[in-house]
């Protein structure tokens, strides 16, 4: 998202309603919360695009009780929008934001209407990179908390260890950014662009869920295949003189263009 | 503290068995209490290398089984008295190594040794990830040559990955150490050179060994080269990665060429 630097614009404010899901956890909590993970089993994914508010009237007596569901929820997975039934002063800039005079609806409604489309930018479901590999090599960042998530979804993956061989780190979400070396037998898969400031020795492929927009920057160009929204080159069809070299690669067209950087 | 140290490498015949004789001798030499033991099961060689295949009895799938207790089954070395040896069973197959019995073994030795040097199969499977389960310590063997440190990669992975150390939150402490290496060969081009091995593997650098017919003999000796000739190239170079290993600093000596002739004439004569 880019905010234009040109003074004296107006800025629009929309409105836009969704059906937010509201979840009143009950004493003893720990019981409750076993009941959500065991519900959560059946229907994982379920919380990832729907708003949740917590409902925390018959559990919270206390700023440090809102604190602690707000973080067991985030543990699950679950960001919230809102929370209901707290004292104003139990709220601070680290939690969801109050809500009141919240309208209820019967859940029937709910289930039967179109799934909320939420705004890009605050909105979008966090999603994981999927294998396990991705998790490994990736050095967990520094866990946001769930407040901030709902607000702004980081939408890159920052990887600081090298990619050892036979590793695969796959993102669909958005860019990948290596600082170390990727090795030779090691793939980048991401759906956005993918940055490497060591050697990419092994496979790089970018625009994996169809970005033509997305491009292959690396410092020491030594890799196996370069392939960004399906259309790949191995080394063999690339210029020998680009070898060690840092370079970037984009789509024109039907072709991909490798050049050198700088 | 006991150390569990585990020599490993992706790909087979690159000098692991050699170099945990190696080092465990030489570990030994510096007074700490020392225990190999030969992980490769089914194939059984490190009795062979550390000269003791006429004193097994019982091995380490006897006492992983519960067959036989800890101390029937270490095999004391004849020249040093602070180094055992625990070897591997050929006749069963490595499926009969358990994680849990593994785990007991090791915490065994932990309560008796200062080191516990394990000589890994090669290959990622079982019996390899079994051997690095406990290890604190990783030395990767390498030969300059690019199957060997690819797969040498994937290995240091595993370790970052299916280590119970790394499986805390910890880290496996890792080193590499380029076996069979050739100076002369290196700087033809007709081998990787040691600064583009480390280059590719970024895993600091414990030692290099220069090829040598004097390790040959060693091994065919049932010797380890720490012990038959310490003042050799290879044997040296031995010494100095074990004394590295126990956190003594010590130059680097990348083997020259001449010394690499010397040790050639000397090995003639001696055969």
């Amino acid at each position: 998202m880019t905010i234009p630097l040109r003074t004296r614009l107006p800025i629009r404010f929309r409105g836009r309603s969704y059906l937010a899901l509201v979840l009143t956890p009950e004493a003893p909590i720990e019981d409750w919360f076993a009941g959500l993970d065991a519900w959560s089993v059946q229907s994982p994914g379920f919380f990832r695009t729907r708003p949740v508010v917590v409902d925390v009237s018959n559990v919270a007596t206390g700023k440090a009780d809102v604190e602690a569901l707000v973080a067991a929820f985030g543990e699950r997975g679950i960001r919230l929008v809102g929370i209901e039934g707290a004292m104003p002063s139990w709220v601070g800039p680290h939690l969801p934001p109050l809500f009141t005079s919240g309208r209820e609806v019967e859940p029937p409604v709910l289930a039967d209407a179109p799934a909320p489309k939420p705004d890009p930018a605050p909105a979008n479901p966090r999603r994981r990179p999927a294998p396990e590999a991705a998790a490994k090599a990736a050095q967990p960042a520094p866990a946001p908390t769930p407040a901030r998530e709902a607000r702004k979804e980081p939408s890159s993956l920052l990887i600081t260890e090298p990619v050892r061989s036979g590793q695969s780190i796959f993102f669909p979400d958005g860019d990948v950014t290596v600082t170390e070396s990727v090795a030779s037998g090691a793939e980048i898969i991401a759906g956005g662009s993918i940055h490497i400031y060591g050697a990419l020795r092994g496979r790089a492929i970018a625009g994996c869920a169809g970005n033509k927009a997305a491009r292959i920057f690396c410092r020491k160009m030594d890799a196996e295949l370069l392939a960004i929204d399906g259309l790949y080159r191995t080394t063999e069809d690339l210029a020998p003189d680009l070898v060690g070299k840092p370079i970037q690669a984009w789509l024109e067209g039907d072709a991909m263009k490798v050049a050198a950087l700088g | 503290m006991a150390k569990v140290l585990v020599v490993t490498s992706g790909k087979g015949g690159v000098g692991k068995t050699t170099s945990t004789a190696a080092l465990g001798a030489a570990l030994a030499q510096t007074g700490k209490k020392v225990a190999v033991v030969d992980f490769d099961v089914g194939l059984r060689n490190l009795d062979l290398i550390m000269g003791a295949e006429r004193r097994v009895v019982y091995d380490l799938i006897n006492v992983v089984q519960g067959d036989a207790k800890l101390s029937q089954a270490l095999i004391r070395d004849k020249r040093l008295e602070n180094l055992h040896l625990l070897p591997a069973s050929q006749t069963r197959d490595k499926d009969a190594l358990t994680e849990e019995g593994v785990e007991r073994v090791i915490g065994e030795l932990k309560a008796e040794f200062d080191w516990i040097v394990c000589d890994s199969p090669a290959g990622i499977e079982r019996g390899a990830t079994l051997a690095m389960r406990f290890a604190d310590v990783a030395v990767i063997v390498t030969n300059p040559e690019v199957s060997s440190v690819r797969d040498s990669d994937r290995i240091i992975g595993l370790l970052d990955a299916k280590t119970k150390k790394a499986e805390d939150g910890g880290r496996v402490e890792k080193h590499l150490l380029v076996t069979r290496y050739d100076r002369a060969r290196a700087e033809r081009g007709e081998m990787l050179k040691t600064d583009d091995v480390i280059e590719i593997l970024s895993v600091p650098l414990l030692g290099v060994i220069p090829e040598s017919e004097e390790v040959l003999k060693a091994s065919n000796l049932g010797t380890p080269v720490t012990i038959l000739s310490p003042l050799s190239a290879p044997g040296r170079a031995y010494t100095d990665a074990a004394r590295r290993l126990i956190g003594d600093v010590v130059p680097m000596t990348i083997p020259a060429e001449r010394r690499g002739l010397m040790t050639k004439l000397f090995g003639r004569r001696a055969a």
